[in-house]
């Protein structure tokens, strides 16, 4: 099958087709560059490129793989709002992957992993996998230094030298992660497209005032 | 029939998720097809304003949604679409990139040509589902929670100008602000002009902001305005005297129209168009729309103001706006194109 890969949960704007026939995903075409702030500008026309460069319709694609965070929300929302609308438009599955996991399933080393990526504020998006890339904890967001280290060698992702340990790659979610770690999923119904934002909007409610009025009946 | 187009329209420039549908027929006129809006309005109520960051996630789980239901509506599918246009700006800047990202992805799948448009070129050419084509030149008066704007339409595909706009809080804002200093729910509109019309409007002397004989012609200032009732609330609380809410709304609100349609009636004249068009959030206000039908009677000036559905932020208005930019001819936008949050108000369409 041939499957639309996205994701924009880093400052990587990252776009994709991959086959899966059986073996490991193979990437036929992929697009990616760095810049945070271009992730709205970037993704369709990268992705129009992959296409292209592998001989294929947007049509032609069996499925969608998004990632879906966690990672700054305007950028993140990007990535999903393009697959929620091929995916409608194109009458195909789009199935949420988290994007730690694509990471995870990429990383080119043997034993546990941990996956950071930048949150801002000062924070990291973690999340903690087993030596067969199961997920055992995460994703959270945390201050680097309170992410709990104990028991792995290496970490992966973005901010993974904030967490003192060996780092590997991948830093950024890849076409082949996305679609690797979507695997068993892409089987099935798929999930809800809901972000993985892992924190509150920022607002504050205005404080009361206290009533001393004389209103009008309706 | 054939030369005929289907347009769609896509906004989330604020806190309503619009999709729209309109056909543009071979001789240029444009006709509603369907208008789907969800709006995250009461998720904000809380905070007493739109809070960027709610609207957004509101934006990407109703897009699909809202897609369908104009589907539903117009009877027609995503297939039926010849081109798609898309608010590209002005509004917040996470909002709109929903849309837009939405909106390269279905002109894409469906290859279709896209067009980045304006929000405020929409809230003008919205009126033309309703009352048809519009003259060549005519004044247009937008006022909502966002904006407050006289805009000099010579062709809603081709020249728009601004004339005046408010140098602070849009008028919208200045409902808000002072609903809430009243204790009246958000958005202020409609419960200000609930309590007005049980008002007098001519008990409390409100400031008109802007309108001394060397304040610049066409501009607008609310701000004063709502410091002035906030003050003048406060005196009466400190006196021990109770608040006459309904006319303290009939007042305020008696200034807000008074200062809107004077400026505009006044532009109208000076720039010699003989249409004015009312659009926005506020165009629906009671008090704002007699005083204008009155004063644009008196000066022979004629004016449109769409239903309210069409006035408030929707995608049947870039739709419109989209279907009236293709007739015109005008290239389609890149699909690198970005999203424009002070997106400025003579840029109709992205190229
Ligand atoms: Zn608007």
């Amino acid at each position: 099958m041939l499957v639309i890969a996205l994701d924009t949960s880093t400052p990587a704007v990252t776009a994709g087709l991959v086959a899966l026939d059986g073996g490991r995903p193979r990437a036929l075409a992929e697009r990616a560059t760095i810049n945070p702030r271009a992730h709205g500008e970037l993704l369709m026309p990268h992705l129009l490129d992959a296409m292209a460069e592998a001989g294929h319709e947007l049509a032609d694609a069996d499925a969608i793989v998004v990632g879906a965070g966690p990672g700054p929300f305007t950028g993140l929302r990007v990535g999903m709002a393009t697959a929620a609308a091929l995916g409608q438009a194109c009458g195909r599955p789009v199935h949420p992957v988290c994007s730690l996991d694509a990471i995870a399933a990429e990383a080119a080393v043997d034993g546990p992993l941990l996956v950071a990526t930048d949150a801002r504020r000062k924070e990291v998006y973690w999340a903690a996998y087993d030596a067969d890339r199961r997920r055992i904890d995460g994703p959270h967001v945390q201050r680097p230094a309170d992410v709990p280290t104990s028991g792995f060698t290496t970490a992966a992702g973005t901010m993974a030298e904030l967490l003192g340990l060996a780092v590997a790659e991948p830093r950024h979610p890849t076409p082949v992660g996305l679609v690797a770690a979507a695997r068993e999923a892409l089987s099935g119904e798929p999930a809800p497209l809901v972000p993985l934002y892992l924190r509150r909007p920022d607002a504050a409610e205005p404080g009361k005032r206290k009533s001393v009025l004389t209103r009008g009946g309706k | 029939m054939t030369g005929d187009r289907v347009v769609l329209g896509i906004e989330s420039s604020c806190d309503e998720t619009g999709v729209g549908l309109v056909r543009l027929t071979a001789d240029g006129t444009v006709e509603l097809l369907a208008d789907a809006v969800a709006s995250s309005v009461d998720e904000h109520a809380r905070f007493g304003g739109v809070v960027p960051e709610i609207a957004s996630r509101a934006h990407l789980a109703a897009m699909v949604p809202t897609m369908r239901r104009a589907l539903d509506q117009s009877g027609l599918k995503l297939s039926d679409v010849d081109a798609i246009a898309v608010t590209a700006g002005p509004g917040l800047a996470g909002a709109l990139m929903v849309g837009v990202a939405a909106a390269k992805a279905y002109a894409s799948a469906l290859g279709v040509p896209l067009f980045g448009v304006n929000h405020l070129g929409g809230h003008v050419a919205v009126d033309t589902l309703e009352h048809g084509p519009l003259p060549e030149r005519c004044l247009a008066l937008l006022v909502s929670g966002g904006h407050t704007q006289l805009l000099l339409v010579e062709g809603i595909a081709e020249k728009i100008t601004e004339v005046g706009s408010t140098i602070d809080d849009a008028a919208g804002e200045a409902y808000d602000k002072v609903a809430r200093i009243l204790d009246l729910p958000y958005p202020g509109g409609p419960p200000i002009d609930r309590q007005a019309r049980l008002g007098d409007p001519a008990a409390i002397a409100f400031p008109r902001g802007l309108t001394g004989p060397r304040d610049p012609r066409y501009d607008f200032s609310f701000s004063g305005l709502k410091t002035a009732v906030a003050r003048w609330v406060e005196t009466e609380q400190r006196a021990g005297r109770e608040i006459p809410v309904p006319d303290v709304c009939a007042s305020f609100q008696e200034a807000v129209a008074d200062v809107l349609t004077a400026k505009a009636v006044r532009a109208a004249r000076d720039l010699n168009v003989d249409t004015l068009v009312i659009s926005g959030g506020v165009a629906a206000n009671s008090r704002l729309s007699a005083l204008a039908a009155q004063r644009c009677a008196e000066a022979g000036i004629r004016l449109r103001v769409p239903r309210p559905r069409l006035c408030t932020d929707n995608g049947a208005m870039i739709a419109a706006l989209g279907a009236h930019v293709l007739a015109a001819g005008a290239k389609p936008s890149p699909l690198d194109m970005p999203a424009n949050p002070g997106l400025p108000v003579n840029t109709i369409v992205i190229q």
